[in-house]
């Protein structure tokens, strides 16, 4: 344990800018988990597996020598068919809110399975040209892959929110949310609609995973390691809502940088969890 | 029923003999992980089976009693044994302390508990690391000596282990078949309701938790020194509650045996995957038989087989008192007792300036009424008058904001409900709440149990019998709620009022529903609640059976009352037929007044 230095003003703001960025990232991998959870009543803890296995598609065709971004165009409609497919199955066996928590469990475990047969256990890094690029503002570094991030974070959580606000399918999707027997006899079309959502989110789960793939280093035990702070981020924000998860994310993110500036990196997930639990206790309502 | 705490320990003796049939060392340690996982699974159960608040945080516990129990070791050089009870205890009490904190919230049930769990796993896990307790590089015990239980190390531990599941099965099983085990099962059926009946939900929770993490903390304590040298990543993770999780629902919540079948089932599964150097295919197979169990088991395993074995030898019924009044306790108050109670004039409850806001809706705005020993007061008004909540308030289920209410003469203002039903009141819901998993007989039997005072789970059931029979459902005695209709389940959500052996009975809009005949049938069973000693109090709508069935009533309107006494002359009154109907001049004048707006 280090002792309490306070750092100098560059090294804060450097920190402050790293904990945007990561927190873009908890953001973007909230907004699928949140909208899944809010508006479908369905926990999908297979979200983060899916998030892994696009970014270990997307290493896979950058080795081929395809661009992370290009290979969006191939591994997002395939996710949105992967969602839509699991959304299917729970809709047929009317799975409560729990069980789709642990059946979603077992597929993370199935999928962790098969990405450490075909990638192995080791650790795997994708080399694009975007990594070799930062900007620098003033004293800050600004990375091209985190830039990124934060742009894909931003867009779609604006352009979901705008969806869900001004749409008549975001209409019809919160208030089946709200009240599906209602929504049902004003001739909401729910099925499809799920479907459309259930597809939405696991593709954009596969967008962060292209996210992760460029930024950070890959192992199958990681998929694990993004649960708990993605969770926190999601229950912070409230569920349901487009861009809570994103400014919560960033909330998390940047106490988290700013402690381990402050302290030690071993410190971090003391703040995102007792925000957590915090607002757990005196909010309970937020998750209901 | 009391064979299987004898089968159990005899199980138990019989496996302590596997050690000295010399198989090589890696089957006791194959064992002891079974054991192990037994353990962890079934104390998980205790609460979160049993109660359906599923906890995450079981790592937490665990972990808490493993790193007891190594920093013993390790830095004040303990003898291990003397540190299990030492890792038990203080697993207990964070245990009780994060239980006293959750548990006091209000709605932080499902998902949020087990998130909330979670995250303390977590922030125990960071501030061991960060602490001298770990303080990052993990424990070593490599110097600790293991005590000579066994003819091995490894048979230690086998033993010990097998102790530890021994005491493990023993607490769930007498949990489960205990009055304690009703409750929490109630629990996990609707808390509310549970709590109505007199089940102190609260304190059965923390002592859920409480025992529960006390067993998860001496398996912590005995796996400390097995793994020899620990470290916080391996610990307070979330692989260790997502495992148990995944043995007690594949084996089946709602039994005892349940986790423990789940986690043979899975630990087998898993040793065999790796021992044949497929340990991958293994992490897979788990998965698949977890979804499987989700989507074609979700009760799980043994209640599968149970559910097949019953439909073969069906159980058979408790006799019918003859007298379903008085059915078995010399204890229960008669009427005659409950009249010195109240001595005060007659009046056994007593509203005075009862107020109740909901964020800034005044739904009671200072209701003063009394009720009267032995009468039947209907609770007469428009909707949105303040019937409901008036029960609501009185049965504990809200608490009131303002005002003073008395039960024969003690202040009844700011007690939980379940010391309310304790104390004499029994309510009826409108929407009829049942505890689904339990049969119409034992769904009596809970309010018998809790409300009426009845320990024994047999003895309940018996004198639930009577009430069954008391209110006609008697055929219907091992059907579960689901296969009733509405009338019958009324009439359920009244055998169980009655069956807590109420001095008041609060009925909310029994009648509501229920055809001309069938409100013929309910009519006569209000008077027959009556004959017992019983005083009723009624919401409802149904004004033939209010004039044909009330002493009195009260016309609530707007949160307060409007007028009290017989009911064929308070309807008579022209501020009740005001309330009721509108006043048509006003009405008309109104229409007028907004007529240009609306045109």
């Amino acid at each position: 344990m280090s002792g309490f230095t306070l750092p100098s003003a560059t090294l804060l703001a450097q920190s402050v800018l790293s904990g945007v960025f990561v927190g873009a990232l908890y953001g973007l991998l909230g907004l699928g988990l949140s909208l899944s959870w809010g508006l479908l009543r369905l926990i999908n803890l297979a979200h983060f597996a899916f998030a892994f296995l696009a970014a270990y598609l997307c290493y896979q065709l950058s080795t081929k020598g395809v661009d992370p971004l290009l290979s969006l165009a191939l591994i997002v409609p395939a996710f949105f068919a992967l969602g839509a497919a699991l959304h299917a199955l729970m809709a047929r066996f009317a799975i409560t809110p729990f069980n789709s928590l642990l059946l979603t469990f077992g597929l993370t475990g199935i999928v962790e399975a098969l990405i450490q047969a075909i990638w192995t256990a080791d650790f795997r890094k994708l080399e694009s040209s975007y990594g070799e690029h930062r900007f620098k503002l003033g004293a800050l570094y600004l990375p091209l892959p985190e830039l990124i991030t934060l742009a894909l974070a931003v867009g779609l959580s604006l352009a979901v929110w705008a969806v869900l606000r001004y749409t008549d399918l975001g209409k019809a999707l919160r208030a089946s949310a709200e009240d599906p027997a209602v929504a049902a006899a004003f001739g909401v079309r729910q099925q499809r609609n799920a479907l459309l959502l259930a597809g939405t989110c696991s593709a954009l789960a596969a967008v962060a995973g292209v996210c992760l793939a460029l930024g950070y280093t890959l192992a199958p035990s990681q998929i694990y390691a993004w649960i708990g702070v993605v969770f926190a981020a999601v229950m912070l924000g409230g569920l349901g809502r487009a861009l809570a998860p994103l400014v919560a994310g960033i909330v998390i993110g940047v106490s988290e940088a700013l402690t381990m500036a402050v302290t030690a990196p071993s410190w971090a997930p003391l703040v995102s969890f007792t925000l957590l639990i915090g607002i757990l206790l005196l909010r309970p309502g937020r998750a209901a | 029923m009391k064979k299987t705490p004898l089968a159990i320990i005899a199980a138990a003796l019989a496996l302590a003999f596997v050690p000295q049939l010399g198989l090589p060392a890696f089957y006791d340690s194959l064992l002891y992980l079974i054991l192990h996982w037994v353990v962890l699974a079934t104390s998980w159960n205790i609460l979160s089976g049993y109660s359906g608040y599923f906890s995450f945080g079981h790592g937490a516990f665990f972990g808490a009693g493993l790193y007891t129990s190594a920093t013993l070791m390790a830095r004040y050089e303990w003898p291990f044994l003397w540190t299990l009870p030492a890792a038990a205890l203080l697993a207990c009490v964070l245990g009780l302390v994060v239980g006293a904190i959750v548990f006091r919230v209000k709605g932080i049930r499902g998902e949020v508990f087990a998130l909330l769990t979670l995250a303390v796993t977590f922030v125990l896990g960071t501030l061991i690391v960060n602490t001298p307790v770990d303080g990052g590089n993990g424990v070593s015990l490599a110097a600790v000596a293991v005590p000579a239980i066994g003819p091995t190390p490894s048979a230690t531990f086998y033993l010990l282990a097998l102790g530890a599941a021994a005491l493990t099965l023993l607490v769930a099983w007498w949990i489960a078949q205990s009055r304690f085990g009703a409750g929490l099962f109630a629990i996990h059926d609707d808390e509310d309701a549970a709590e109505v009946i007199g089940v102190p939900t609260y304190r059965y929770k923390l002592a859920a938790l409480g025992i529960s993490c006390a067993l998860a903390g001496m398996a912590g304590g005995i796996h400390a020194l097995f793994l020899n040298y620990v470290t916080v990543g391996e610990v307070f993770t979330i692989t260790v509650p997502l495992t148990v999780v995944l043995m007690s629902v594949l084996g089946g919540t709602r039994h005892w045996a349940g986790p423990a079948v789940g986690a043979v089932a899975i630990t087998l599964l898993l040793y065999g995957f790796t021992a044949a150097d497929h340990a991958l295919a293994g992490k897979a197979m788990v998965g698949v038989i977890l979804i499987a169990a989700i989507l074609f088991m979700p009760d799980g395993i043994l209640p599968r087989l149970q559910k097949a074995w019953a439909r073969r030898r069906p159980a058979p019924l408790p006799p019918v008192p003859l007298d379903p009044v008085a059915p078995t306790a010399p204890t229960a108050p008669t009427v005659a007792a409950m009249t010195t109670a109240a001595a005060d004039g007659g009046v056994l409850l007593q509203a005075e300036r009862l107020a109740k806001s909901f964020r800034g809706v005044r739904a009671l705005a200072g209701v003063d009424l009394q009720v009267r020993q032995g009468e039947i007061l209907g609770l007469l008004g428009p909707n949105g008058s303040g019937k409901s909540t008036f029960i609501n308030v009185v049965s504990g289920h809200y608490v009131a904001s303002g005002g003073q209410l008395r039960f024969e003469g003690r202040e009844l203002t700011a007690e939980p409900a379940h010391r309310i039903a304790r104390g004499g009141i029994a309510r009826t819901y409108q929407i009829p709440r049942p505890f689904a998993h339990f049969t119409v007989l034992d769904n009596v039997a809970l309010a018998t149990m809790f409300g009426g005072g009845v320990a024994s789970p047999e003895a309940a059931r018996r004198e639930a019998m009577g009430w069954l029979a008391f209110t006609g459902l008697q055929d219907k005695a091992l059907a579960l709620p689901e296969a009733l209709n509405l009338h019958q389940r009324k009439f359920l959500e009244l055998a169980r009022a009655l069956a807590a052996r109420p001095r008041l009975v609060l009925l909310d809009e029994v009648l509501c529903g229920l055809t001309p005949a069938e409100i013929d049938d309910a009519v006569a069973l209000v008077r027959r609640i009556r004959d017992q000693g019983a005083t009723v109090v009624f919401v409802e709508h149904v004004m033939r059976a209010v004039m044909a069935l009330t002493d009195r009533v009260v016309v609530f309107d707007q949160g307060g009352v409007l007028a009290a006494g017989p009911a064929a002359e308070v309807m008579q009154r022209p501020e009740v037929m005001q309330a009721y109907l509108g006043t048509v001049a006003l009405a008309a004048d109104a229409a007028a007044a907004m007529g240009p707006a609306h045109a």
